[in-house]
């Protein structure tokens, strides 16, 4: 891995799995299941998928929000978690003669000093926000936390500054957070995650509960900071159309597996997967005479519980073109050319 | 044409000569700026004192339960005579003031006050049968009674509010090993567990508060407190710990471990806070049931022991004359209603107006 | 006459409000619509524009604090707003049903699915309990719920989100009503469900015929569904007209922000444009136009004076002062002319 450095943020075999209690029985809910991807600095990751398909999940345990089960993370060049398993190039685990993985070394950097540099805008505008902490607080905690100025004049000159690079009346610096609309609060939001000037954001699901009219407020708010401020974005959304607007590239999720990789036109011109094949054309285009035209490839059934996953290929049981290799061997990520990734037997 | 005509279809559903050139003229930012303001800035607290304040029932019951501490602060002022004493004449133990009824005086007041001419100050209840001056006792059994229900809540709440908030916070082995132990104090009769530890407690503590300013409060009101304190906790440890559970999921906790937040900050700033209001009106609640459950246990010879009156030993006492003098059982009976109703009253003002469920 | 009769229900000037501590917050605004048999009407707006509370004014189904404070609602020529509520119940599910956003909110946890079709069949018509199973099990199918027998036996929490919708669904086309009305159907659905159930309600009305209203804030789905389509903002109707008017020849200054702000096909490697301002406040409405704080174009009458609606072609109304402008230069370009 020479090119290690051309990557902000490289994620490799990524596991996350839940201990869930069935009575007394205890099994693994595999929300994220073996992911690798990489995100170069100032570049628009989306992650799209179904609820329960683990994006946010992944998101999440990115930032150590939970204990990754098993994976690598390289931030800037340094590891700053690994479990130390290895892996060959068809993407298998590397085992002893007993089955045992072999492990390498375990890597489990405080993450203190990385708060600073990778953040996160959250879902909900409600409950993002403590509603008991002036919008000022709730900017400064970031600044507290990490220690990020020495007067108090300096901390409220910087808070000021970041309500206005989102677009917030600095008059309203000691209002509480109800006060203000959705698209306001999603503002404050971001201006918390901005204030320890971080490279990386994990924006998870950032748009979606917000009204059409102020959704494009804010997707062009991530647009601008992103030139200006040259930060990367990892953008979670169930929305393809707003993913595509504002993703350099797009990784389609599903059941805690990538299936898909590929520029954001690529994967839109050219979908190989018949998963992401379906979900382009299950999206409702807002255009009548289009909506007239095209036939919909409905899905049918639902997406299987984690708990109860498939063998083999995850999706194999909603795909028509599911074959017996489907059901035993699960397909890995290969490229198709131009660093387009698809994990599929058939297509 | 088409123009034309589609422009004839439009303009005939509306006169047009009533518009001038100006009124198209282009809004001014400010202009449109007047018509979109942010409302008044309240905060959480205005805005529930502002319920509050429009609620008859608990500004009410706020009122009478403040006239009712003014009172036992101001009337043994005013009152010249004390809870334990005897009534006395000129410095002698007046033996014919029993039993007096209310605004009575006894014959030797009244030979006294022939004599000099100054009045005495009446017996507003009359007096018992050892001839103390019943208001001054129904005056200091409510000053007991509502220290006994303050302190204890408090008591309460300090101890639920440490156990619970850790409990609920950290979860996992720790959450389920103190909640086990929370089930066991709650598996025990609440009765038979008052009862032994007051017993118990009044003899222990007695050589230990010795020469101790606590000693001054007398151990019977300590141990009252503490039979609190030790048994109503769980109630309260449940009920935070369920709060802090429910909060701790919101996404601004998240947020907070996301900016590298520490523990003790996230649970100081971020989730007691939240959970304020189901801890004051909580607590608020408490108050009437250690009142209740302090005058029963006085009641049945368990509470605070004389001289020291309290609420529930003075009706405990009017009982063996009720017939002849219920005076004595309503005065104290009334004053625990009010107390309580007043504090259920304003518990309740207190949530309708705090509590963000509700509204 | 005979125009009149086309329409299956008509709802005229209608204001409903709601008295809040605050004040008296009016959520509508003088709606009018007409719905014709068997057509789908879109209503689309974002939260606070009065939307769903217009379908719940319909069924009369408002919170308590809410009351329509005027206007009609005519079905087939009767105006319900003046029912008494033991006719409007029975009105409720026979002739207009209505399905939510979260079907798990509007299921009852402790009753089987069969229990509460059955319930729902039950209550509006005369049939035996085991014709009312027999209805049940048809209506189950015909929502594409798979093994819909033993599904009978289940509860609401066994089942998926769709599938769930799927149940909603059947229950409220049980009575086969004349009007469903659809508030934000498919909103917390996954994009792959969506499509299933938005092609069994178009599947639905090509078999049954009954008309749609359809509660949305999703103009995809407002696109591939419905014949016409009404805008609403701050609790009154800006612009309605056929999908194609409003689409393609949007006249009324929201509707064209509203379309220029959604990310499109078309517009994937531009900029979206915005529409500026925040959301309006229902507590602190302006006095002129509702939409004039947030629009580019606005002009001094905006602020003054509430425009009336327009007609812009057949069955196209839109409320705007820039239509009026627009007629207004012209003539005065005629008279310079002249």
């Amino acid at each position: 891995m020479s090119n290690n450095d051309e990557y902000i943020l490289k994620v490799e075999h990524l596991k996350q799995y839940f201990p869930v209690k069935k009575g007394f029985k205890k099994t693994m809910l595999k929300a994220v299941d073996d992911v690798s991807f990489a995100i170069k600095p100032g570049e628009t990751l989306g992650l799209v998928g179904e609820s329960g398909c683990g994006k946010t999940t992944v998101g999440r345990t990115l930032l150590r929000l939970y204990e990754p089960t098993a994976g690598k993370i390289t931030f800037n060049g340094e590891v700053i978690f690994d479990t130390g398993e290895q892996y060959d190039e068809n993407g298998k685990i590397i085992v002893d003669a007993n089955g045992k993985p072999i492990l390498g070394e375990k890597i489990n950097h405080k993450m203190l000093p990385y708060r600073k540099e990778m953040q996160m805008v959250f879902q909900d505008p409600y409950s993002s926000l403590n509603p008991r902490m002036t919008v000022e607080d709730i900017i400064g905690e970031p600044l507290d936390v990490h220690k990020m100025y020495a007067t108090k004049q300096e901390r409220r000159d910087r808070i000021l500054e970041l309500m206005e690079i989102v677009g917030l009346n600095a008059e309203h610096a000691m209002r509480y957070a109800h006060e203000f609309s959705g698209g306001q609060r999603q503002r404050i939001g971001i201006a918390r995650a901005l204030a320890v000037n971080p490279k990386f954001i994990v924006c998870d699901e950032a748009v979606s509960a917000l009204d059409v009219s102020i959704q494009a407020q804010v997707i062009n708010m991530f647009e601008e900071l992103q030139e200006k401020l040259g930060v990367a974005y990892l953008f979670i959304a169930h929305d393809l159309l707003v993913v595509r607007h504002i993703s350099d590239r797009i990784a389609v999720m599903y059941l805690g597996k990538i299936m898909e990789i590929a520029d954001a036109d690529e994967l839109n011109e050219n979908p190989i997967h018949p998963y992401t094949l379906s979900l382009l054309s299950a999206v409702p285009i807002p255009d009548p005479e289009t909506a007239r035209k095209s036939k919909r490839i409905v899905l049918e059934g639902d997406v299987p519980s984690p708990l109860r996953m498939p063998t083999g290929c995850p999706f194999r049981t909603r795909c028509r073109y599911a074959t017996e290799k489907c059901a035993i061997e699960r397909p890995i990520l290969t490229d198709r050319g131009n660093g387009h990734m698809v994990a599929c037997w058939n297509k | 044409m088409e123009q034309f005509k589609k422009r004839q279809f439009l303009s005939s559903q509306i006169d047009l000569s009533k518009f001038n050139a100006d009124s198209f003229k282009k809004a001014t930012d400010e202009e449109k700026k007047q018509q979109d303001v942010m409302g008044e800035s309240t905060t959480f607290f205005k805005d529930g004192m502002k319920r509050l304040r429009k609620n008859p029932l608990a500004m009410g019951s706020i009122i009478v339960l403040l006239l009712l501490i003014v009172t036992i602060f101001v009337a043994p002022m005013i009152c010249p005579y004390k809870y334990s004493d005897f009534t006395t004449v000129n410095g002698r133990r007046d033996g014919t003031a029993t039993n007096l009824a209310p605004f009575e005086y006894s014959e030797r007041e009244m030979q006294y006050m022939d004599k000099t001419g100054k009045d005495l100050f009446p017996h507003i209840c009359g007096t018992d049968n050892l001839g103390r001056d019943y208001f001054i006792r129904v005056i200091y059994g409510t000053r007991v009674s509502l220290a006994v229900g303050f302190v204890s809540a408090f008591m309460v709440l300090i101890i639920g509010l440490i156990y619970g908030a850790i409990a609920g916070y950290f979860g996992g082995t720790i959450d389920l090993v103190m909640m086990r132990i929370v089930d066991i104090i709650y598996s025990l009769p609440d009765m038979l567990i008052i009862i032994l530890l007051s017993v118990v407690l009044t003899q222990r503590l007695e050589p230990m508060l010795a020469g101790t300013i606590l000693a001054k409060l007398g151990t019977n009101m300590i141990s009252m407190f503490l039979v609190f304190a030790l048994l109503y906790w769980v109630g309260m440890a449940r009920l935070i710990r369920g709060q802090i559970l429910a909060i701790k999921n919101n996404e601004y906790v998240l947020a907070a471990r996301c900016i590298g937040t520490k523990n003790s900050r996230i649970l100081r700033k971020h989730i007691l806070p939240n959970c304020l209001s189901v801890i004051i009106i909580t607590t608020a609640l408490q108050v009437p049931s250690a009142i209740f459950t302090e005058s029963y246990l006085s009641f049945l010879g368990l509470g605070i022991a004389a001289p020291l009156p309290s609420l529930g030993n003075l009706a405990n006492d009017a009982r063996s004359s009720i017939m002849s003098y219920p005076e004595r059982l309503v005065v104290p009976a009334v004053v625990i209603c009010l107390i309580v109703l007043a504090l259920n009253l304003i518990g309740d003002g207190l949530r309708d107006a705090f509590d963000s469920k509700l509204n | 006459m005979s125009m009149e009769n086309k329409n299956i229900l008509e709802v005229k000037d209608l204001h409903t409000s709601f008295f809040t501590d605050a004040g008296e917050v009016c959520a509508v605004n003088g709606v009018s619509f007409n719905l014709q048999p068997g057509k789908t009407l879109g209503i689309v707006g974002e939260s606070g524009s009065g939307k769903s509370v217009t379908s719940y004014s319909i069924l009369r189904i408002l919170a308590e604090a809410g009351k329509i404070t005027s206007g009609e609602v005519l079905y087939k020529g009767e105006d319900i707003t003046k029912w008494p509520e033991d006719k409007m119940q029975k009105f409720r599910g026979e002739k207009i049903s209505i399905i939510f956003q979260d079907p798990m909110t509007s299921l009852n946890p402790v009753f089987t699915i069969g229990y509460q079709l059955e319930e729902a069949i039950l209550l509006h018509t005369d049939k035996t309990k085991d014709e009312a199973t027999k209805r049940a099990i048809e209506m189950l199918t015909l929502v594409g719920v798979n093994e819909p027998v033993s599904r009978m036996k289940q509860y609401p929490h066994e089942l998926s989100g769709g599938m769930r919708q799927r149940v909603m669904i059947a229950m409220a086309l049980c009575c086969e009503p004349d009007i469903l009305i659809a508030d934000e159907p498919t909103t917390a659905l996954d994009v792959t469900i969506q499509a299933q159930i938005l092609e069994l309600m178009k599947k639905l009305q090509d078999e049954m015929g009954m008309a749609i209203i359809m509660v949305t804030h999703d103009l995809g789905v407002i696109a591939s569904m419905c014949d016409e389509i009404m805008v609403m903002y701050g609790g009154r109707v800006c612009e309605r007209g056929t999908a194609d008017d409003i689409f393609y020849n949007p006249s009324h200054e929201y509707t064209k922000g509203l379309l220029r702000s959604i990310p499109r096909v078309e517009n994937m490697n531009e900029k979206l444009v915005p529409i500026g301002g925040t959301p309006i406040n229902l507590l602190n409405m302006p006095e002129g136009c509702a939409f004039c704080p947030r629009c580019d174009e606005a002009m001094k009458i905006c602020l003054k004076e509430k425009p009336d609606e327009l007609k812009i072609g057949e069955g196209h109304y839109a409320s705007c002062w820039m239509n009026i402008k627009k007629m207004y230069e012209a003539q005065e370009d005629v008279t310079n002319e002249q």
